[in-house]
């Protein structure tokens, strides 16, 4: 597992919940822009998802366990766009609140990866 | 008689469903339904995986699951019918996520595998604990709105 990777997508998912929380506290709805700051994220998201999958067909091994690795690759990857679509029906702060509660989870899903990952 | 004439009592019947799962609610649907997946994925997994190492705790990560489930389906469904049932079942979730975090630190034994609710649901950062509670206050304040 590339450990770059795995911070980009952590540290990415961290400034956009930051800068859709402080988009909630402004009482502002997702723009354009913050869509474009959640394809940035998912972009990195896809790509570790194809990084972890072609490191598989490799040979190489998560410690503890393949289905429980390549679920939350999965799981990242789905994260920041469900939450952006649910924020798309949601015009009002709280749809902001929602992106930034979907990239804390990507974060989160990023410390789990890197240990189920290991070394 | 307009809908506008009505009592909130009368507007919250059959007929007028009013919706839980938008504005404050809307971030209750996407955490419930992060856990709905998260629960339902560990113990569909563990389950086929390895079902006798500890039978107890991947059937409770299913009855989690299916109460999650049922509460984002009551969320995004709204009405007072499912305002209701979803607080029941925030009650039960709460008194789930109690009972069993007393257990696992009163007796660790008694789990071989952790579960969503073990330990106060601290390997998911206290939220199972939290969500319950920030949901019976949304579906509280959810009827006099």
């Amino acid at each position: 597992m590339l450990v770059a990777l795995t911070v980009a997508v952590a540290v990415t998912a961290l400034a956009l919940a930051a800068w859709c929380g402080f988009a909630a506290y402004r009482d502002q709805p997702t723009k354009d822009w913050h869509f474009i700051g959640m394809a940035v994220v998912s972009l990195l998201a896809l790509a570790q998802l194809v990084v972890g999958i072609v490191q598989l067909s490799r040979g190489e091994r998560p410690e503890q366990g393949m289905t429980i690795f390549i679920a939350y690759l999965i799981g990242a990857f789905l994260a920041v766009p469900a939450a952006g679509f649910l924020s798309l029906t949601e015009r009002t702060r709280w749809g902001s609140v929602t992106v930034a509660a979907g990239a804390v989870v990507l974060a989160v899903l990023e410390v789990r990866l890197y240990d189920i990952w290991g070394n | 008689m307009t809908d506008t004439d009505r009592t909130p009592a009368a507007a919250t019947g059959e007929k007028q469903p009013f919706d839980l799962g938008t504005g404050p609610g809307r971030v209750l649907v996407w955490f419930y339904g992060v856990f709905t997946v998260a629960a339902a994925s560990r113990s569909i997994v563990q389950m086929i995986l390895d079902f006798g190492k500890a039978p107890l705790a991947y059937v409770l990560s299913a009855v989690a699951a299916l109460v999650y489930g049922f509460i984002t389906y009551s969320l995004v469904r709204g009405g007072e019918k499912a305002r209701r049932s979803a607080l029941v079942c925030c009650a039960a979730e709460l008194l789930g996520v109690l009972v069993v975090g007393t257990w696992t630190m009163a007796e660790p034994s008694a789990f071989a595998d952790a579960t969503v609710w073990s330990d106060f649901g601290m390997g998911y950062l206290f939220i199972p604990v939290i969500l319950p509670v920030t949901g019976m206050m949304w579906l509280r304040r959810a009827r006099t709105a």
